[in-house]
């Protein structure tokens, strides 16, 4: 992409940066706050009641918490800039090394979801905009909108836990759980990314409604192109730029919802750790793995952003 | 009554009638199925469904449908519990601003903002953490988790409401705070609040039974719809309803506030609810069909617009004919709401359904837009220049290429050839810089510099005819008259006819020959434009031109205006629609419709005097 104007991208990028630099700096002060917000003694509620009073004692050295507030701060501000994340009270293995094989698994669960959800919802959105268009095909527009509540209000675990039911159970297409060769990834994929996919295919249908409307689009049809090209070359780049934006909260929230799919699957990835980390009350893995989903949310949020600039240029300067 | 309406909606009334039976089943299913839900039977572990346990038996044998009764109640009070824990939190948070002044508002509203970039879940995940794993310690999670939402919406309606004149009144007379955000803000917001409120706790129902599927919401011995759903999981390979039956119970119970909120919604008019387009078949006179006159650009006949409306069809254009012939430039004036803006786009093909067009003739540039086709030839004989300029450039595209379309499409140009045309049309049309400006995008463009680039669009092709519909009335004065110059100017240069439509009087006896005057959707007169100022004879075209101020108005008077409402398009009186505002009318006129005779559509034409 050219530069039209200069100036006005390098403002962009130091006003994304310093949000995200921000949100950044929320996020680790939380996870930092998080073991200190916890009412009683963590170590304790962790090691449980019967364990003996120096053990504790030395847990609690070992994780710092002794030492005044401000410095535990700069500990661990320091530790984390250089990559560790301290060690899981329960496996006593590093948590950086248990986030990093655990990741990838979670990663490409929500990615391969992200894209089958845009890959449905974009055709299915412009195809009913265009059979459901001013008052034309009721009877599609009542079977479609009231499809679409009902499949948006399922859960995406629920999704799962039926997929497994139909698919699985009783017909045996795909395995019931575990991450093992390519179909185990289709059931997991598919209750992830039906919610979204039907959130997203209602966006884009309205929004693509809205574009057909506009004066731009009247003024496509009235340079007599085909109703393919207007709605493909004119209509659909301004209903993306708009959709895109729900996309982009979609898929940080496919991120987060990898946790409870993830579960109903036996997924190898993070989510399954976080929860069982959570009752087991690891505290330094829990920690980890809440920096690590945030990042990842803040990332994305920025990616969005950036890819909405150079689709829309005017979202670089609009923005406050 | 609005509550009436919103049952007689089907959304309602399926919202609100499951909403009865699961607010039903958490009052009364603990006390009426409590015991058997609770009765072990050893000798019917597991079972699977049969007439005495409809969806089966767990592993302790107790039966599980009475178990998902019994565990609405549960849920729904886990689900209310942290919707008012995130209703409560977010009202606080949202009227920080208000409450606490700009600069601590300011703050805690970009905190809000940062937080809500976070999904939920994530949210929710790390106040259990923080309140523990249990019933007690979900419910605070989930409802802190949900306060940023909540904020934010508070936030912003909140800030609609607090620019209004009535909390400024109270503001300035000294009104408290706290008084002021009780008394006269939160009582005005409350509407969408609650709507969204009862949305959300559907949302909160459906995350309650996400944590307590995980383990970390509701705990042994207690139960509700999570829970019972995890417990069913393990064993989904035997007995499948196990975990489908209390899934099920969730997705009902999430559908039933979900449902009730969008349905109160609509009826608030929060949502936008499209209006039903009423059929419109009415008795249409048979136009007889003439020839087109030779030498004509536009031939119409008989024009009809009808739009389907809630209180009948609209007639926007009730028979309009008239010609232009090559080389002519010919005006439309009437007020808004005459029917002008509909003739030109009704002449330039460009009205869909469900607004209806009905002509006996309608041929544009040797097109005949009656018949079926795509009329293609007209992309490039047809040069269509918009009203407002501001809004008929596609934004996500450059301007040159927008240009280019025309000549890639029906000329079949390469793209470089297309573009050094599009590049040549725009200095045609005096752009300075073609080259860069090409390459820029449409918001770059001034208003004028974007009406100047429409028009280079339509000389893309070799325009034969020129339809302008209001192009300078989004522009100020001094672009208006360059506009109207280069308009002038492409006609010297390429022979094209114009169809101008315009309210300004003065803007279309500068640029046509001729003028048709419209009223409620008639030609009412039709006269060369030199003459407008002098000799029109309907009695709406004088007064049209009284109502133009020129250099020897006298400032000091009232400026002249036309007394009355124009028709209402949907109730047109059945004589003359001028009649109710016009000083001459008598009952003939109000009786019988004047037809188009030598120019005027006026009974009292003869009495004018000229």
């Amino acid at each position: 992409m050219k530069i039209p104007t200069s100036g006005r991208w390098p403002r962009f990028a130091l006003r994304r940066a310093a949000r995200l630099l921000v949100s950044l700096w929320v996020l680790v002060t939380a996870a930092f706050l998080m073991i200190h917000l916890v009412p009683g003694d963590p170590v304790r509620a962790a090691l449980g009641p019967t364990a003996p009073a120096d053990l504790v004692l030395a847990r609690k050295q070992e994780l710092g918490l002794l030492e005044p507030l401000w410095r535990q701060y700069v500990t661990f501000l320091r530790h984390l800039l250089s990559g560790e994340l301290g060690v899981s009270i329960s496996s006593r293995l590093p948590v950086g090394e248990t986030i990093a094989q655990r990741l990838p698994a979670s990663a490409q669960l929500a990615a391969a979801a992200f894209l089958l959800a845009v890959a449905v919802a974009v055709p299915v959105g412009v195809v009913m905009a265009t059979l459901t268009r001013r008052g034309r095909g009721r009877r599609t527009e009542l079977a479609f909108t009231s499809t679409n509540v009902v499949i948006g209000a399922i859960p995406d675990f629920l999704l799962g836990v039926g997929l497994v039911y139909l698919l699985a159970v009783q017909t045996h297409l795909f395995p019931v759980a575990g991450r093992d060769g390519l179909d185990s990834y289709v059931l997991p994929v598919l209750a992830l990314a039906i919610g979204p996919a039907a959130v997203l295919s209602r966006i884009v249908r309205v929004e693509m409604l809205a574009v057909l409307e506009t004066d731009y689009v009247r003024t496509a049809r009235a340079k007599r192109l085909t109703s393919l090209r207007v709605h493909l070359v004119h209509a659909l780049p301004n209903a993306v730029t708009a959709t895109l934006t729900l996309g982009g909260l979609l898929l940080s929230s496919l991120v987060a919802g990898t946790v409870l799919v993830e579960n109903v699957f036996a997924w190898p990835g993070l989510g399954s750790s976080i929860v069982s980390s959570i009752v087991a009350k690891d505290y330094p893995m829990v920690q980890g793995t809440v920096l690590v989903y945030g990042a990842g949310v803040l990332l994305v949020n920025t990616l969005v952003d950036v890819v909405l600039a150079l689709l829309d240029p005017r979202s670089a300067i609009g923005e406050s | 009554m609005r509550a009436a309406r919103v049952l007689l909606r089907p959304v309602g009334f399926a919202g609100f009638g499951l909403l009865t039976l699961v607010l039903l089943a958490a009052a009364f299913a603990p006390v009426l199925w409590g015991g058997r839900a609770a009765a072990v039977d050893t000798g019917n572990l597991l079972a699977g469904p049969s007439a005495e346990h409809w969806i089966g038996t767990d592993n302790l044998g107790r039966d599980l449908f009475a178990r998902v009764l019994v565990a609405a109640r549960l849920s729904i009070v886990l689900a209310v519990a942290a919707t008012a824990i995130s209703l409560v939190l977010g009202i606080l948070l949202g009227a920080a601003p208000m409450l606490l002044g700009r600069r601590l508002g300011r703050l805690v509203t970009s905190a809000v903002n940062v937080l809500v970039a976070f999904p939920g879940l994530l949210l929710v995940l790390f106040f259990a953490v923080v309140f523990g794993v249990g019933a007690r310690g979900a419910a605070l999670a989930v409802g802190v988790a949900g306060a940023p939402a909540f904020a934010r919406l508070c936030h912003t309606l909140m800030a609609a409401v607090s620019e209004r004149d009535y909390v400024a009144a109270a503001r300035i007379a000294g009104v408290s705070r706290i008084r002021v955000l009780l008394r006269h803000v939160l009582p005005n917001v409350a509407e969408p609040l609650i709507v969204n409120a009862t949305m959300a706790a559907g949302g909160v129902l459906l995350t309650f039974a996400g944590l307590s599927f995980l383990g970390l919401g509701v705990q042994a011995p207690s139960y509700d719809w999570g829970k019972l759903m995890q417990d069913g999981l393990n064993g989904i390979y035997v007995h499948p309803l196990a975990a489908l039956g209390p899934g099920i119970a969730v997705v009902l119970a999430g559908l039933a506030f979900n449902l009730t909120g969008e349905a109160f919604a609509a009826a608030f008019g929060l949502g936008d609810q499209p209006g039903r387009a009423h059929s419109m078949e009415e008795p249409r006179e048979p136009v007889a069909a003439t020839p087109a006159v030779p030498r004509t650009v536009l031939s119409v006949e008989g024009l009809r617009v009808t739009i389907p409306g809630p209180a009948g069809p609209i007639r926007a254009v009730r028979g309009v004919t008239f010609a232009v012939s090559e080389g002519e430039a010919v005006g439309v004036v009437g007020e808004s709401g005459s029917g002008k803006s509909l003739t030109a786009l009704a002449v330039a093909g460009l009205i869909e359904p469900p607004v209806r067009v009905e002509a006996g003739h309608l041929v544009v540039a040797g097109e005949d837009l009656m018949a079926a086709g795509a009329h293609r030839r007209l992309g490039t004989s047809l040069a269509i220049v918009f009203q407002d300029p501001m809004t008929s450039f596609n934004p996500a595209h450059r301007v040159g290429p927008q240009l280019a379309e025309v000549s890639r499409f029906h000329q079949r140009m390469g793209r470089k050839a297309a573009l050094a045309r599009a590049v040549d049309r725009l200095r045609a049309v005096r752009i300075r810089e073609p080259e860069r400006r090409a390459r820029q995008y449409p918001f770059e463009f001034s208003g004028g510099m974007r009406q100047r680039a429409m028009i280079g669009m339509g000389l893309m092709g070799d325009p034969r005819l020129i339809v302008a519909d209001e192009p300078t009335t989004a522009l100020d004065v001094t672009v208006q008259r360059q506009v109207l110059e280069l308009l002038a100017e492409v006609r010297r240069d390429t022979g094209a006819a114009l169809l101008l439509i315009s309210h300004d009087v003065s803007v279309v006896t500068d640029v046509c020959d001729r003028v048709l005057v419209m009223y409620a959707g008639l030609v009412v007169e039709e006269l060369p434009s030199k003459d407008l100022r002098t000799l029109a004879r309907h009695p709406y075209t004088r007064a049209l031109v009284a109502a133009v101020p020129d250099m020897d108005t006298d400032l000091s008077r009232p400026l002249a205006v036309i007394p009355g409402l124009p028709a209402d398009p949907v109730h047109v009186p059945a004589g003359c629609a001028f009649a109710p505002r016009c000083p001459l009318a008598d009952d003939h006129c109000r009786a019988v419709a004047p037809a188009l005779v030598a120019g005027v559509a006026c009974h009292k034409s003869t009495e004018v005097p000229v």
